[in-house]
């Protein structure tokens, strides 16, 4: 028995170890550098404890405009890429021919490196002394001006952010949700059209309620997801996201803790936690609502 | 109302490259189906009968052929416009939706002035699940339904649109010994309280025998035979009909004609009027053996099993064509189990002669 | 029964109007879908296309052109030789495979305690990870910058790999499919005389080879793109991976206007998993639907 447990525990060490170092630990500290007070990285000394750095960051200019950029792209997102991959995956499962080719195609956004693709999104969209970029091009043929997505207005450079991130995130969307359109089962539409169901009367009686609990999957990971932006906005607006007003929270967490205002991990701590306690509390309102309108079956 | 069917055909293409090898799963069917009967349509698993039923429900378009419904020529008609009800194999009861749910479901689909109002809905729902007798359960989901409860509401939501046709699916394979008998007394008596004509499939002749008012045999895409059970059983047109129905099922020996005698192995059994003489193929029923001490049919007995009322004798012959002889006999006849042989006298009526070759039944 | 009203409403919709909706429908979908397929694939087009134009004619192209007749490989040359590509490349080959592997290992051994050896306290460990699995990262990259700098490993290889190697959610998914071994075939080789590691090396790694290739393929895309733990621990060209890579060259290489070779680094960095993907494209698939997120 004792020999026998030791060997359980051998096998576990190389991940206790793994996890305890570089999860658990840092996991307990970051509450506590989330308390410390005047924090010097250099001597590891703090002044004292409580709830400043909190209240630090939490005036922090840069920190509210990261807040509201964060709200608007989880706000527009997740609705957007959810239902525009629920009409591209129904879209796919009514067709035969090209399937496949589309499911392909659909799916390349996935396995391409964000900053390298953002880059190019980047330069379709860019206005610069040389060109006015593709986007322009389009816009100018149908009788619009001009506009500059990277360096302009907000709601310019928050359309492209958008934008890439639907796009970077459609792939996995549209590849869950068209397997979970395939393991509905063929005689309940078989029963239904025989009963004269419409179309339209199909999709949200019976196609929706089937697929709701995936939908639900769908939702609450989009929201976590969009809620840690970081690297779609560093690809297009480059590292210094504070200067180009389109960072995120997770971007302000690492610049603080390291970009060109970064040194100060207490204030990196409480901006991390707080958006553990954002995404938590979004997690359990979307558990709440979905459990009133999801259908489980076994 | 009358169903026609007219050189119905249903080819589908072969799988794997340049589809060589067309199925042919429905090979011509020509016949009618009277008003208000019940029709069981029977066969071995993939002769090709739930191609039939998809047919008639419009699910699959036929290659050749027409279908009528009365004189209405429905063969192009889609699925939601020919009226017909529909009980799946797996019931396909909307898992999410309550029993009342599912059974409002096809009513719901109307539009315009088809449209009933939402108390003539609940009316007729009502009367469906009464007519089924699943009243009491209207408020459950289907998941916390039995089996032959689930079933019963599949049928209430065929019926509650008052369809044409109602078409089943193997509708006793998804339950239990016990309630597959009470379930099929269920389904007669629904079917004659509503009179409406119906079609169900199954591999199971004794369920298709037990309630259906015309049975239709069917094999390899075509009709063997078409009739009423009882007839279908007493004569059967060839050797896999006379084999497919009748449980335990019948014995098959080679035989021969010779002068107008029929031969099983060396006994001349019986005589036969008009036949030249031939190799055959002889069927005898279980029931058609009559243990009498100087008949004409002589087996070695292996074991007599007791049943109740009969007695079932099994023995064997070298002509036959299965290891052993099953004989049902009279529970007070006299066989000796300790005797070594037995001697059968046969029924006429039960003995049918069948071309060797094409199973063709001769007499 | 049959109403006048029925059979009125059976003449109007035929077949035939019924098949000419479906077909209009069909095409529509054909279109939308062409059209989300042309947005997905337009990107790539551009960065090819742009790849592909010398430096001269992309600057003298006010408006872009859509195509062009001279298509030159001097962008290539360029990234190549006027930025450490090939470096980046190495040091992500470097750290997806180091990563990679050491993650299959406490992987492998993990997920084989937890399914089949017994031992006081698997099921508590057991409960532990799996709530582990609810940690976001950006809460504990702090620390681990923290203890990484301490330790002096920043700019090393260790300081890259050694925090990137655990992901819990693999361990749970090898440990799901190692239970689906049956009991007999562990009995059986232990009355063989077969010891544990022997039995875990010669039939359940076997056995379970899909989702062991599964779990590789995903934490190597994981690898490949991964930037935000390799930018805070190094800032050593030599040691930049090719994300880092992008960004700088994007910063300040190529003297920031030679849009063209930037994107011939781009082809470069994005064509390693493009390739890998058309090779596993069903496995890759089959693999994210089942256990896989972005980043």
């Amino acid at each position: 028995m004792e020999k026998k447990s030791l060997k359980g525990w051998l096998y576990l060490l190389p991940a206790i170890l793994f996890l305890g170092c570089f999860l658990v630990y840092p996991l307990i500290d970051v509450f506590v550098y989330s308390v410390e007070e005047g924090y010097n990285f250099a001597s590891q000394t703090y002044s004292g404890t409580g709830l400043y750095n909190y209240s630090y960051v939490l005036r922090d200019p840069y920190f509210l405009q990261a807040l509201k950029n964060t709200f608007l792209l989880v706000v527009i997102t997740v609705p957007v890429s959810t239902g525009l991959s629920l009409l591209i995956s129904v879209g796919l499962s009514s067709i035969r021919p090209l399937r496949e080719l589309f499911q392909t195609i659909f799916f390349l956004p996935y396995v391409t490196n964000t900053l390298a693709v953002g880059l190019v999104f980047m330069i379709l969209f860019k206005k610069t002394a040389y060109t006015d970029g593709f986007v322009n091009l389009l816009l100018n043929w149908f009788g619009a001006g001009s506009i500059d997505f990277i360096d302009g207005p907000y709601a310019a450079k928050m359309f492209v952010l958008c934008l890439y991130t639907i796009w970077v995130v459609m792939p996995f969307k549209i590849l869950i949700l068209t397997s979970a359109l395939a393991s509905v089962n063929q005689t309940y539409y078989n029963a239904a059209k025989i009963d004269g169901t419409s179309g339209l009367r199909i999709f949200f009686r019976l196609t929706l309620p089937m697929i709701s609990p995936t939908l639900v999957y769908l939702i609450i990971t989009g929201f976590i997801g969009a809620f840690k932006a970081y690297s779609d906005a560093v690809a297009l607006f480059g590292t210094d996201l504070n200067a180009a007003g389109m960072n995120t929270i997770v971007g302000y967490v690492y610049d603080m803790l390291y970009g060109n205002s970064g040194g100060y991990p207490s204030y990196a701590s409480a901006a991390a936690v707080l958006l553990f306690a954002i995404v938590l509390t979004i997690t359990c309102i979307n558990l709440l609502v979905s459990r009133k309108h999801v259908h489980y079956f076994s | 109302m009358k169903v026609t069917l007219q050189n119905l055909t249903k080819k589908f293409p072969g799988r794997g490259r340049k589809a060589a090898g067309e199925v042919t799963a429905v090979n011509h069917f020509d016949f009618e189906i009277p008003d208000g009967k019940l029709v069981g349509l029977l066969g071995p698993s993939g002769c090709g009968k739930s191609t039939a039923l998809n047919l008639l429900c419009g699910l699959l378009k036929p290659t050749e052929g027409r279908i009528f419904f009365g004189d209405e020529d429905v063969t192009d008609l889609p699925p939601e416009k020919r009226e017909v009800g529909m009980v799946f194999q797996n019931y396909a009861l909307y898992p999410h939706l309550t029993v009342r749910q599912n059974i409002l479901f096809p009513l719901q689909n109307r539009k315009g002035a088809d449209r009933l109002t939402k108390a003539q809905m609940e009316q007729k729902a009502d009367e469906a699940a009464r007519l089924v007798q699943i009243d009491g359960l209207m408020d459950r989901k289907p998941a916390e339904l039995s089996g032959g409860q689930q079933q019963r509401v599949a049928i209430a939501r065929a019926l509650v649109k008052m369809p044409r046709i109602l078409l089943m699916d193997e509708p006793l394979s998804n339950l239990d010994a016990r309630l597959r008998l009470q379930t099929r007394e269920e389904i007669r008596r629904i079917q004659r309280e509503t009179g409406i004509t119906t079609v169900f499939v199954t591999h199971d002749q004794e369920e298709a025998m037990s309630i259906s008012d015309i049975i239709i045999v069917m094999k390899d895409g075509e009709i063997q035979q078409i009739g009423q059970p009882q007839e279908v059983y007493d004569a059967p047109c060839n050797l896999f009909v006379a084999k497919f129905l009748g449980n335990p099922p019948i014995n098959t020996f080679a035989g021969s004609v010779k002068d107008g005698r029929l031969f099983i192995g060396d006994c001349a059994v019986s005589e036969v009027k008009g036949i030249p003489d031939e190799e055959v193929t002889v069927g005898v029923r279980p029931e058609g053996f009559l243990p009498t001490p100087q008949g004409a049919f002589v087996c070695s007995l292996d074991r007599v099993e007791v049943m109740g009322r009969d007695i079932s004798v099994i023995c064997t012959h070298p002509a036959c064509d299965s290891p052993v002889i099953r004989a049902i006999v009279n529970g007070e006849s006299q066989v000796e189990p300790g005797s070594g042989t037995v001697r059968f006298d046969l029924k006429p009526s039960k003995v049918f002669v069948f071309r060797k070759d094409t199973g063709e039944r001769i007499c | 029964m049959k109403d006048l009203k029925k059979e009125e409403s059976m003449i109007t919709e035929t077949g035939k109007a019924f098949r000419a909706r479906r077909t209009a429908l069909k095409a529509v979908t054909y279109v939308f879908l062409t059209f989300w397929g042309l947005v997905v694939l337009f990107p790539f087009y551009w960065m090819v296309l742009t790849s592909v134009k010398s430096y001269g004619a992309y600057n003298s192209e006010y408006i872009p052109k859509l195509f062009t007749l001279s298509p030159t490989l001097e962008n290539y040359a360029e990234a190549f030789t006027a930025v450490p590509l090939a470096r980046y490349f190495a040091n992500t080959i470097l750290f997806t495979v180091g990563t990679t592997a050491l993650m299959l290992a406490v992987t492998v051994l993990s997920a084989y305690a937890f399914a089949r050896l017994d031992f006081r306290g698997k099921n508590l460990v057991f409960v532990i990870f799996l709530s582990l699995m609810m940690i976001p990262n950006e809460l504990v990259v702090i620390t681990n910058y923290v203890t990484v700098t301490n330790l002096d490993l920043r700019n090393t290889f260790t300081g890259l790999i050694l925090p990137s190697v655990t992901s819990v959610f693999y361990i749970y998914l090898l440990k799901e499919n190692f239970e689906q071994v049956p009991d007999q075939l562990y009995y059986a080789a232990k009355v063989d005389g077969t010891s544990d590691l022997k039995y875990l090396f010669r039939v359940m790694i076997p056995l379970c080879r899909p989702t062991i290739v599964t779990i590789t393929i995903l934490k190597a895309i994981e690898c490949w793109n991964s930037y935000v733990w390799p930018r805070l621990v190094t800032d050593d060209q030599n040691y930049f991976l090719v994300s880092n890579g992008i960004q700088a060259i994007r910063e300040n290489g190529f003297g920031r206007e030679n849009i063209p070779a930037m994107m011939a680094a781009v082809v470069v960095i994005s064509l390693p998993l493009i390739v890998l993907f058309l090779f596993f494209r069903r496995m890759i698939m089959a693999g994210v639907s089942r256990g896989g997120t972005k980043g």
